[in-house]
């Protein structure tokens, strides 16, 4: 079997791999943000509305 | 509660699904499949490329669908559902376009040549990029959610095109290989299943995506929604 055609094989996998984890990364990343926006936003009212 | 708790496990068990289906197709398809006579083993990279387009078609329909819905109903889940829908579609087309330039670098021995196919792909990307820099540019959320609603629901002219774009213009990528496209014995029967039983993982996956983009979006309402609220005191 021609090894660079089994080389590229393995980048291509890699790459679909690579770009489905890459973006679960990027959604995490911004689950994390919105969170500790909506948190501090709730907070904040809370204190807010105590004064 | 309930509601919440049945949502996060049903999206669990989705994961864990798909990912047995991913594993187990990735097996068969490195160890069950023999090489491709002509094309040896980078043919393989068939059952990511063609899937990946499959899915990312699906997530633009989806878009379409709730965008329309959306200027017909006026609800902001529907505006929700084709914002996400775009963005877990660009994932998928992104999968699509860089397996199919690794691919074409050995069997063309070009990264890239501006084919009719290959260009709507690209194209039919950039839209839909532009779909999600044109949300970010617009502040106010029902003037945002209306001009991206016809924004998607043109930009599907492009999926359109260039899922014709093979059978239209006959230029370097090659024309339709699946059953379902009319295309008898162009493919050995096992390597097309494997094709179907990867798009059934990668819809599993983009199901899961789109769950929790859907929940983000709903997050960023409610972000917007408090705002308002603390300017308000």
């Amino acid at each position: 079997m021609d090894e660079r055609n089994l080389t590229y094989m393995f980048y291509g996998l890699s790459a679909a791999w690579l770009i489905l984890a890459g973006y679960v990364l990027s959604l995490a990343a911004r689950e994390k943000r919105l969170k500790r926006q909506l948190d501090n936003l709730k907070r904040m009212i809370e204190e807010r509305e105590r004064k | 509660m309930k509601e919440n708790n049945f949502r996060r496990n049903t999206l669990y068990g989705l994961a864990v699904l798909a990912a047995l289906l991913l594993a187990r197709n990735l097996h068969v398809i490195l160890r069950g499949l023999p090489d491709e006579e002509e094309q040896g083993a980078i043919y393989r990279i068939i059952f990511f490329h063609l899937p990946a387009f499959f899915t990312a078609a699906v997530c633009y329909l989806l878009a379409l669908v709730s965008s329309a819905l959306y200027l017909v109903k006026r609800k902001a889940r529907y505006d929700a559902l084709a914002a996400a829908a775009t963005e877990v579609g660009l994932a998928f087309a992104a999968v699509n376009l860089i397996t199919g330039m690794i691919w074409a670098r050995i069997i063309w021995g070009i990264w890239w040549t501006w084919d009719a196919r290959l260009t709507w792909a690209l194209v039919c990307w950039l839209v839909y990029a532009g779909y999600l820099m044109l949300r970010r540019a617009i502040e106010d959320p029902s003037e945002r959610a209306r001009n991206s609603a016809v924004l998607s629901i043109f930009a599907f002219v492009s999926v359109a095109l260039t899922w014709k774009a093979i059978e239209w213009w006959r230029t370097q990528h090659p024309g339709p290989v699946l059953r379902i496209r009319g295309a008898e014995g162009a493919m050995d029967p096992a390597m097309e299943s494997m094709i179907y039983w990867n798009w059934l993982a990668l819809l599993l996956v983009g199901a899961v995506l789109l769950a929790v983009r859907m929940r983000q979006e709903q997050m960023a309402r409610e972000i917007d929604a408090l705002r308002r609220h603390a300017h308000a005191l």
